[in-house]
Formats: structure tokens, sequence, C-alpha cells
């Protein structure tokens, strides 16, 4: 137990559980109150803790596999598209054509019938499984396919690029019946409950801040495991590791199956919550931002991605309200100065603040991989 | 005594240039085989063949006369008993020196039995004892990167063993160690031989010497000579190859 919960994943999920039970007591308060949080910011902040398990999944498969895909934002993307999906059904007439049957953009385009592909996407639970299925059946037959034919460090990068790019062009064309440029939205009701109304929008955010505390947990058990220290032997001597025995191909299809998952199940929380789901969310830049994220926060930690994907978009935010022109100069900046200075992220340079202050380490901390 | 691996004509060319040229070797069970011979002889490129790194272009490589190697890659054949040592050590730095012999001990490697794998007291018995066997014990919680290069020489060595191989690839074990740590590592791998089965590829004659066991001297590919290291050393055309160079 002690080995999943160490001092860094204890004092996160602690802090992660104070916000949690905080913030929506802070938001039912009076509105005049110095410390109510208004309603509009709970969504916002939900959306920080569904990049945050987004980062977790990539650090996943980066940090400990060295498997750096370009292409997470698609799995986010295919999560949050099924999900979608289910909250376009549920919008049922109450749209502009008010057609109890079909979705509105597909009035618009004249279509006359549903889709084969969108059945089933009434039933909740179908869309749920379909959010974690989808981008996992993906990354599993993508990843059998370039593991096994061997593809690996700088290749793999670009065909996960090419493949979310291809996603994109993809998702924009109409025929596709995803409702092409404008993706998916006007959404009215998540099982019921209005997504406009406070209590709701309280709900997912804690809800998501479970899925975080989980995801963690979950990546975590998986890197003390034994089939985990595979994962890092593969990432620095993957033919030694091959000589040894083991299938490095079926390690790799296996994390990357489980990181994809991960990001599809971050993808499905955050779609309720922004209330819209387009193309734009494939396009290759919002992949290599979520590296940023991880690099920044520091590769193979899973506390630290978290923390760096938090960090990055609160600062996002801030700046685009403040100096909009600004945010990609910030952006680059930051890659420049985490690739030059800090190897090892934020969390990198706080133990070596803590072990220049104590001058004889502990023998028993364990140092970052 | 029957052959635990026979290289059959075994063929293999790289852009012309003929690597190994109609290799033909048997090695007897638990014996301890040494392979020498210049750079460029096609030592490398045997090991690769044998453990289902490279393919050859035809010859056949059989597993105690029935298994053909040359189908497998090198998961499988490293499962069913072959272990290998790469010439510049080769250990998986960020993990601690104890952590290395755990993953090369001799147990499932699926996905799933390593996932759900609980470390046993019996395992941690074995570890303790691979330690103890290479010296290492008092450096059992240290990465393996900041060990010197000839304790890494010797950690590679534990891994083959916790593997509990039935057949040992070593290549050039004694490169970069002191003339002391030399002459430990080859009692280390004759002390080995017996139960199971060693093939050595080195370059230091001493070493070989030390070794005091059957020579294979490779040229070009094939097989120029066999026998014992006083007999092989005498030969005239073993003689031009090494010097004639």
């Amino acid at each position: 137990m002690s080995k999943l919960i160490d001092l860094r994943m204890g004092l996160f999920l602690a802090a992660l559980f104070i916000v949690t039970v905080l913030v929506p007591i802070a938001s039912t308060l009076d509105q005049g109150s110095a410390l109510s949080i208004p309603s509009y910011l709970i969504p916002l902040m939900g959306k920080y803790l569904c990049y945050a398990i987004l980062a977790v999944a990539l650090d996943l498969c980066w940090g400990y596999a060295g498997i750096l895909s370009l292409g997470h934002g698609a799995f986010f993307a295919l999560g949050g598209y099924a999900i979608g999906m289910h909250l376009m059904r549920e919008i049922g007439a109450r749209g502009v054509y008010a057609n109890p049957d079909l979705p509105d953009f597909m009035v618009f385009l004249g279509w006359n019938e549903l889709p084969w592909f969108w059945y089933g996407f009434d039933w909740f639970p179908f869309a749920a499984v379909m959010a974690l299925l989808v981008p996992g059946a993906l990354a599993f037959v993508f990843g059998w396919f370039a593991f096994r034919s061997r593809v690996s460090g700088v290749y793999l990068s670009i065909i996960t690029q090419a493949l979310t790019f291809a996603l994109l062009l993809a998702f924009f064309r109409n025929e596709m019946g995803f409702g092409g440029n404008n993706g998916l939205t006007d959404f009215r009701d998540v099982l019921g409950f209005s997504l406009s109304a406070p209590s709701t929008r309280i709900a997912l955010f804690v809800l998501t801040a479970i899925a975080l505390a989980a995801c963690l947990l979950i990546a975590k058990a998986i890197t003390v495991s034994k089939a985990g220290k595979v994962l890092v032997a593969v990432r620095d001597a993957e033919s030694r590791t091959r000589f040894m025995g083991y299938r490095v191909e079926n390690y790799s299809v296996f994390v990357f199956t489980v990181s994809a998952m991960m990001a599809g199940l971050a993808g499905a929380l955050y779609v309720p919550q922004v209330g819209i789901i387009n193309p734009g969310e494939f396009a290759p830049a919002n992949s290599i931002e979520i590296v940023v994220w991880v690099a920044l926060g520091g590769r193979g930690t899973l506390v630290g991605a978290a923390i760096g994907a938090l960090v990055v978009v609160a600062v996002e935010s801030w700046l685009t309200a403040n100096f909009p022109d600004l945010w990609l100069f910030a952006l680059g900046a930051l890659f420049i100065i985490v690739v030059l200075w800090m190897p090892n992220g934020l969390l990198g340079l706080v133990e070596k603040l803590r072990l220049r202050r104590k001058p004889a380490p502990d023998p028993n901390t364990e140092t970052p991989a | 005594m029957s052959a635990q691996l026979f290289l059959d004509g075994v063929h293999r060319s790289f852009d012309g240039f003929k690597a190994i040229n109609n290799l033909t070797l048997s090695v007897d069970k638990g014996e301890l085989r040494a392979v020498i011979g210049p750079n460029g002889a096609g030592k490398t490129t045997m090991m690769d063949i044998i453990t289902g790194k490279t393919r050859p272009d035809g010859g056949e490589v059989l597993w105690n006369m029935s298994t053909d190697l040359t189908r497998m890659d090198e998961a499988s054949v490293a499962n069913l008993g072959i272990g290998r040592k790469f010439q510049k050590p080769t250990v998986f730095e960020t993990h601690t020196v104890e952590d290395n012999i755990r993953l090369a001990l001799k147990a499932p490697r699926g996905v799933f039995a390593t996932l759900f794998h609980r470390t046993g007291k019996a395992e941690e018995a074995r570890v303790t004892a691979l330690l103890d066997q290479i010296r290492l014990t008092h450096l059992r919680a240290e990465d393996a990167a900041n060990l010197s290069h000839g304790q890494k020489q010797w950690l590679e060595i534990g891994m083959l063993l916790a593997q509990e191989p039935d057949l040992l690839l070593v290549d050039e074990p004694a490169a970069g160690m002191t003339d002391a740590e030399t002459m430990e590592t080859a009692e280390l791998l004759k002390s080995i031989a017996g139960q199971r089965t060693v093939i050595v590829v080195e370059h230091d004659m001493d070493f070989v010497r030390a070794l005091d066991c059957r020579v294979t001297v490779l040229h070009q590919g094939s097989v120029l000579a066999e026998g014992s290291l006083d007999h092989v050393s005498a030969r005239d055309d073993v003689i031009e190859v090494y010097l004639g160079r």
C-alpha cells in the first residue's frame, strides 16, 4: 500500500480531496460572500481536471514505456464524441427542427434516418462503454501493427501525429455523420439532469476529481508492479528485454491501450462540462500540448504530469484572458525552458532543491525515474 | 553426448558481404566452448542468428536436434532456455541491482502474469543467492547506472544465471575487466559449464587459455579450425589469419 501511495501521491490526493470538498461548498455560498465561487467557474475547473487525467494517461506510456505519442488528443476526442453522441440523442425533440428521431445537423443535411453507427447511443451505459472501448480498440489495433513491426522512437511519434491529423480531416466531413465542422453541441441534459444546473455541474466536477484520483492510482499500480518494471526496462534497453524472453510488443500494446482508454475517459468527462465537441479536438497542436504538460510537470512521475497540466492550463487561461496575443509565445518559451533547464520537470526541480538542502540524502528515498 | 546446439550449413550475407558462409558447428550439452576469430569473422552475426535476432538466408539451427531456431523471434528463443550476454554490458540502468535480477528470474513472461505478480519468499532467497554469487550484495539497492564497468558485466552475468538457461551465449565477458576480474570470470564460467552449456566469444587469449576448453576459430564466416587452444594456435592457417592482417 505504501508503494501505491508514496509521499507525492499522498500530498496530491489530499490536496485534490480538499479542493473537491471545498469547491462545491464555496459554490453554494451566498454570491456576496468573499469565498463564494461563481457557478460558471465549476465546469472550467472540471475541464482542468480532465486535462490532468489526459496528462497522466500520456505519462503512463511516455514516461514509463518511452512511447512518445503525439496523437493522444485523438483518443481524448473519440471518448468525447462517444458521450457527445449520447448527449445529442438526449436532446430529443427539443432541437431547433424539433425532430424527435434525428439530431439537428442530420435534419439540416436532409438525412432521413439515423446512420447505423448512431444506434445504441440513446442508451447512456452503451455510450459510456464506447467512450472507453473505441479509443482502446483503436490504440490496440494501431499499437498491434506498429509495435509488431518494431516501429518506435521518432517514427512512432510521427505516425501517431498522422493518425490524429487523419481523424481531424475525416471528422470535418459532413458525410461522416458526426456533425462535420460544427461537431456536436446544444446539449441539454445528461441522464435527465440539466447540464446548466449548478448541482449537475458540481456532480460532474466531483466525478472528474474521482476519475483523476482513480487514474492516478491505476497508473501507479501498473508502474510499481513487475509489469511496470518491464516497461521501464523496455524504455531503457529494449533488446536486452527481448533476449530475456519478454515480448516487448505485448507490453507496449498493453500500456498504449490502457493509456488511450484513460484519455477516452478524460474526453468523456470533458464534453458534458464544456458543452461541445468538434473536430478541432483532433488538431495535432492539442496532442503536442499534452506533451508539454507532461514534460513541464516531470516525465515518469504521474503526479507531476497532472500538476504540469493544471499549471499550464491555468497560465493559459490567465494569459488568454489578459494578454491574448502572448499565449503561444509563452507556451513556446515554457517548452524551451523545460528542455534546457528542467529535464525532469517541476517535480525534478523540487527534488533537486530538497536534496540540496539535505546534504546527506536518505538512501531509502526513491529517486525519480 | 548429443548435440545441444547444431548449426548446419548456415548462410547469411549483408549487401553481398558473406558474414556467415556455410557455417557448421556442433556444441554438446554441458560443454564449455570458446569461439575466437578476427574482427569480421562473423562471431556476433552467429550469436544474432542463434538468438533469433537475424534470420539466416539458408541452413538450419537445431536445438536439441529437434527445434529449428531460425523461425523464432528473440523472446521465443530466450524462453526455450537460451540466454545471451552482450559485448557492451547492457543492464537496466534506472532499475536497482536487485530489480535487474528480479526481472531476469525464470518466471512467466506474459503481461498479465507480471502485472499481478507477487514477490514470494523463495524468489527473494534466489535473488539474495545470486547477488552473493556475483558479489554485488552490498550494492543491491543501488541503481545499476552507478555500477562500474566490471560490476555491470557481473550483473549481466547474474541476470543471465537468473534466467536459468540451458545455453549461455557470452559475448566478450572480459572486456574492460581487470586481470583479477578476468580470471574470476573464467572460474565462474567454468563452474557454470557442466550443468549448462556455455559458448564464449572472446578476443583475450589469456582469458581463453584460462577457460581451458575446446576452441573454434571462425574466419570469413565459417569454421577454420577446432580443437584445444594449443592445437589450433599451432596451425599455420590460424597464425596467418591472426597475424597476416
